[in-house]
Order: C-alpha cells, then sequence, then structure tokens
C-alpha cells in the first residue's frame, strides 16, 4: 500500500456495470482509502477527484454498441471536464469503451476477431513507463493481467495508429495477440497522459489470492505520482 | 414521419461477423457470394419538421461510431 492520505479517487457506476465494486476494492488496498462512489445520473462528480475509474461490466447491456450509451450518460460530461483538467481517469474493459464512445481516447473497441468472449489471463508488455499508471513498472516488464471481453478488438486508422505509437501512447500490449487488436494494442493513453483505456482488468490481479498482483502497481502508480506532483 | 438510418461497417474495417456469415452462406453451398458485411437499420419516427442537420446530429453522436462505421439517412415519409 502506497500511503495516501486525503487520497480521493471515484468510482463511476452505470446500469449494467459489475466490475464498480471489484474497483473500488482495488483501490482502497491501494491507496488505504475508501473510493467514492458515484452513479451515472448524477450530473456533478464529487469536488477534488485525485482519480476517476471507470469500470468494466455491460453498461446499457452493451445496446447499439459497447459504451455508446454510457458515453452520454449525464456524469460523462463531468468526466470529460476533469480529464481535460488533468485528473487522471482509467477506463478498464467497458470503461475503455465508454471512453473512447466518449471521444477521450481515439479508436473503437469492436468485436473480438474470433468472435467469441473471451475469459483468461493475459500476459502483457508494458510499453510506456512514463505514465503516471505506468512508472511503476519496468521497462519492457511482461505482467499477467485477468481478460474478459467480448469487444476488445482495437481499431483506429493506420495514421492514428502511427501517432500512438510515436508519441509513446501505447501502454500496454498483448504479448499474444487474443482478440485481433490492431497492432496487438491492450491499452492506450491520451495526448497528455492522465486518461488511460485498456481491456485487461488491473483489479481483478491486486491479492495474491487472485493468482497475481500485477495490477496493484498500476493504481500505486498514480497515487506516488499524485504525492510527487 | 418515418426515417430509416443504415449504419454499415467502413470499407476496409474487418467484419468477423460479416466473414462468418460468409463462411455459413459458403458452407450451405450458395455460390458466386463474394463478400458479406453486416450493419444495422435504425428506424425513427419524428416530426415532419426534423430537419437533415438535427438528423445527422443524432447519427454523428450516437447512432454510428464513425471511427469505423458510416451511416445513410433516408426519409420514408
Amino acid at each position: 500500500m502506497v500511503k495516501a492520505s486525503g487520497w480521493r479517487a471515484a468510482v463511476v457506476t452505470f446500469p449494467g456495470s459489475n466490475c464498480d465494486r471489484d474497483m473500488a476494492v482495488a483501490l482502497e488496498r491501494a491507496s488505504g482509502t475508501p473510493a467514492l462512489r458515484v452513479w451515472h445520473g448524477d450530473s456533478d462528480l464529487p469536488e477534488r477527484l485525485d482519480f476517476i475509474a471507470l469500470p468494466g461490466g455491460f453498461s446499457y447491456g452493451d445496446y447499439l454498441r459497447s459504451g455508446a450509451m454510457a458515453a452520454n450518460s449525464p456524469i460523462m460530461r463531468a468526466v470529460k471536464r476533469e480529464a481535460e483538467r488533468g485528473v487522471p481517469v482509467l477506463g478498464v474493459c467497458n470503461g475503455f469503451q465508454v471512453i473512447a464512445e466518449a471521444g477521450l481516447l481515439p479508436g473503437a473497441l469492436m468485436r473480438n476477431a474470433g468472435q467469441t468472449f473471451i475469459c483468461r489471463d493475459a500476459e502483457l508488455t508494458v510499453e510506456n513507463t512514463q505514465s503516471l499508471f505506468t512508472r511503476g513498472y519496468d521497462e519492457g516488464a511482461s505482467i499477467r493481467i485477468p481478460v474478459a471481453h467480448h469487444d476488445g478488438n482495437y481499431f483506429a486508422d493506420a495514421e492514428t495508429l502511427d501517432r500512438l505509437e510515436d508519441e509513446g501512447r501505447v501502454a500496454f500490449r498483448y504479448r499474444e495477440n487474443y482478440n485481433g487488436s490492431q497492432r496487438a494494442i491492450a491499452g492506450i493513453l491520451n495526448e497528455r497522459g492522465n486518461v488511460l483505456g485498456m481491456m485487461p482488468h488491473p483489479e481483478r490481479a491486486v491479492d495474491p489470492a487472485h493468482g497475481g498482483t500485477d495490477g496493484l502497481i498500476l493504481f500505486e502508480s498514480a497515487i506516488a505520482a499524485l504525492a510527487e506532483a | 414521419m418515418k426515417v430509416r438510418i443504415l449504419v454499415s461497417l467502413k470499407p476496409g474495417v474487418l467484419d468477423p461477423q460479416g466473414r462468418a456469415v460468409h463462411h455459413a452462406l459458403e458452407g450451405m453451398g450458395f455460390e458466386g457470394v463474394d463478400d458479406v458485411r453486416i450493419g444495422r437499420t435504425v428506424e425513427l419516427d419524428v416530426a415532419d419538421s426534423t430537419s437533415d442537420e438535427a438528423l445527422e446530429k443524432m447519427c454523428e453522436q450516437l447512432l454510428a461510431n464513425t471511427v469505423i462505421e458510416n451511416y445513410r439517412i433516408e426519409r420514408l415519409g
């Protein structure tokens, strides 16, 4: 645990989110401080947040496209505003789909190329160790984080992909490309580096009983980054 | 007024669903099918005064994801 007195993190719950509690537990495990919980229909976030997490699940039953409905829910206007102010925002799985649909990150998450739901541990390479989310990892480290998704096939046009690569905004890559993602991308950062979207679930790897704690490092990194800021 | 919105994947974007259906059609013995692409139809019942601009906004902001999809608006009257 990183000492984080007064660290204020919030988890947004959409109708159909199902990893929100896991996310709150992981944030508390990393910081020692309970996470605040926010409902999608709220128009405002709690004040002075240090971290906002959009959890996995099936918001709005994945109607229309995964994440599309949630991206237009009232709370997302506040999330966008805070992201633009530089507050760290983490979107995991459905949360990644939501922030991509909301335009906070480029590209889209499509149906897995093999058409099947994939639920397994994924080996990832940490590609960027400079970001506030990933600075606790060793350069080029191989980590193990669970994935569980049907729509994790990352797509962006070649120009966008080149820009992401050139700017060091690919945070994580699959060592084996399970879902057909362009360039095996598992997680990307925004230009400023304060928004991370990733399909793998770091909150499911924060306790030795989970089979590993590689995910905990991500949350601890964000807390440590704030403490130094 | 009825409006039909046709949402389809952009050319070049892999359509795994279409590919699986294509494969199934071939397996069923249908010949001469070169490609299959699957899209979505959204039917709206809107006020007659609804502008083209409003319909386009609906498509751009929600009904289609223009990173991967094209849309076509048809007024059915």
